[in-house]
Order: structure tokens, then C-alpha cells, then sequence
């Protein structure tokens, strides 16, 4: 399958961008990132507060299945154009990510298709290489608990 | 998970990364590797050491000799590890996609 989504990570750099094309106007793909309902269906997150205007803030929270708090977001939205551009800071409380500056922006390529571009600027090089790195080393740890899991159902097998 | 010494520790340095990039054309002897910088050669050997622990490089012995090549299947590991980042804003988007596909304001 065609690699929709677009990552842009030059090597150095403290940025990416995040490019994706979709079948949708560009009024609803904004919708989806302006309406608390909404984001909170694709996001896989819940939407404690969600302001989208200019000088609005918001904030998310993630669970897991069990409802356990796995993370915190929050942020201030500091320009925020209907159908065309939101720009806004983003936080993961009590990580050592740092503050990140994104500029979301959308565009229509006909009446039933919209591109998003999202640039995303870090503190620094080290940190946003850490949040690339975060769902890589995420698979690997998860590759090591079930390998433990694996070990603990054999015969005299040590889960600890 | 040791992360002191993985693979994008490994890759930080400029040195080594020069040194992966020597290698990856021929094996070459850590002599013959050496003569390529003018950094101090202990000073390439811990170098060598560092790349060899996080198994980017190889060693296979020749006559007297020792010749370190590069692993190609780590050096994959490297190029991939984007991936579940672009993997995980693409299911992102495919589900916002899908919902707004479904989203019908008439009925709200």
C-alpha cells in the first residue's frame, strides 16, 4: 500500500513535517481538529477542554483500557484561521519533551479532497529525535514484554 | 533496555559515522581505518569498540589481520525507526478520515 502519511525529518534539524492527503473537504478535515467530539474519536484520546480560537488552550488526556492516566497534553492555541491554519504549542506534561511550536496547515485541492501539513518545531535536535524514537523504542519494550510473558508460561519458566 | 549503548547513540557521533561510511564501501583493517582521521588511534579503537557493541560493525579475522565490516540488517533497524512514528500519525489519520467520512451535521 501507498505510504500516505509523510514524515520529513532531515537529519540535525530541530523540526519535521507531517504531510497527509485526504479524501474529505477541507471543511471537515478542520472540523476534525477544531470540535472536541471529534477529535477526541480519531485522536484515541479524551478532550478535557478545548478552546479553538485564538488565545483558547486545551487540554487532553490518554487512558488505557483499564482508565489508566497515561499521559496528559495540554497547550495554548495562538492562531486559529477556519479552514486554513491553526497554529498552537504542545506539552506532554511530566516528560522531558519540552514545549513543541505546530503549525497545522490545511488546504483544499478540490471540492472533495484537502491536504494537512503539520510543521513541528522542538526545543532541540536531542528532543525531537527523542519523540521520533518514542514509538520505536515503545515497539521494542513491548517486543521484550511479551517475550517475558512467552517465558513465563514455559515449564520452570522465571517471569521475574 | 540498555540505552547507553544503542544503535542511534552509536550514530550520533560524527566519527563513527564517517567510520560506518568507510566500511560500508570495503572492510578495512582498524589500521587502514585509523589512517583516515587524524584522531589518535586509541582513540578510534574505542570508536570501533562502541560501533562493534551495538553490532553495526562486524569483525572477521584474515590472516593476521582483522577486517571490520558492516551489518547491514542493524544498519536497516536505523533507517526504519521513523516508521512507527509515520505508522502511528497514519493510523491517526486513516481514523479521522473513516470519521469524517461518517460525519453527517444534519443529524446533530
Amino acid at each position: 500500500m501507498e505510504q500516505k502519511t509523510k514524515i520529513n525529518a532531515e537529519d540535525g534539524k530541530q523540526e519535521l513535517e507531517i504531510t497527509r492527503e485526504f479524501e474529505l473537504p477541507v471543511e471537515l478535515l478542520f472540523k476534525a481538529h477544531a470540535e472536541p467530539e471529534i477529535v477526541e474519536q480519531w485522536m484515541g484520546t479524551k478532550v478535557l477542554k478545548l478552546e479553538s480560537k485564538k488565545h483558547g488552550s486545551y487540554q487532553f488526556r490518554t487512558t488505557d483500557a483499564q482508565g489508566n492516566v497515561l499521559f496528559q497534553s495540554n497547550g495554548v492555541i495562538h492562531e486559529f484561521i477556519p479552514n486554513r491554519k491553526i497554529t498552537r504549542t504542545f506539552e506532554m506534561e511530566n516528560t522531558p519533551f519540552g514545549v513543541q511550536l505546530e503549525v497545522y496547515e490545511f488546504e483544499k485541492l478540490t471540492d472533495n479532497t484537502s491536504k494537512l501539513n503539520m510543521h513541528v518545531i522542538y526545543e532541540s535536535v536531542q528532543q525531537r529525535d527523542q519523540v521520533l524514537k518514542m514509538p520505536f523504542a515503545k515497539g521494542i519494550n513491548m517486543a521484550h514484554d511479551r517475550l517475558q510473558e512467552i517465558v513465563s508460561y514455559l515449564p520452570n519458566g522465571h517471569a521475574d | 533496555m540498555n540505552l547507553r549503548r544503542d544503535v542511534f547513540q552509536a550514530i550520533a557521533d560524527p566519527t563513527r559515522r564517517a567510520i560506518l561510511l568507510l566500511v560500508a564501501a570495503q572492510s578495512m583493517t582498524a589500521g587502514a581505518i585509523a589512517s583516515n582521521f587524524d584522531t589518535a588511534r586509541p582513540t578510534i579503537s574505542k570508536h570501533l569498540q562502541v560501533l562493534m557493541q551495538c553490532e553495526l560493525l562486524g569483525q572477521k579475522q584474515s590472516g593476521r589481520e582483522i577486517y571490520y565490516h558492516l551489518n547491514p540488517k542493524k544498519m536497516r533497524e536505523i533507517s526504519d525507526f521513523i516508521e512507527p512514528f509515520r505508522k502511528m500519525w497514519d493510523d491517526r489519520f486513516n481514523k479521522l478520515q473513516s470519521t469524517m467520512k461518517k460525519y453527517n451535521p444534519t443529524s446533530r
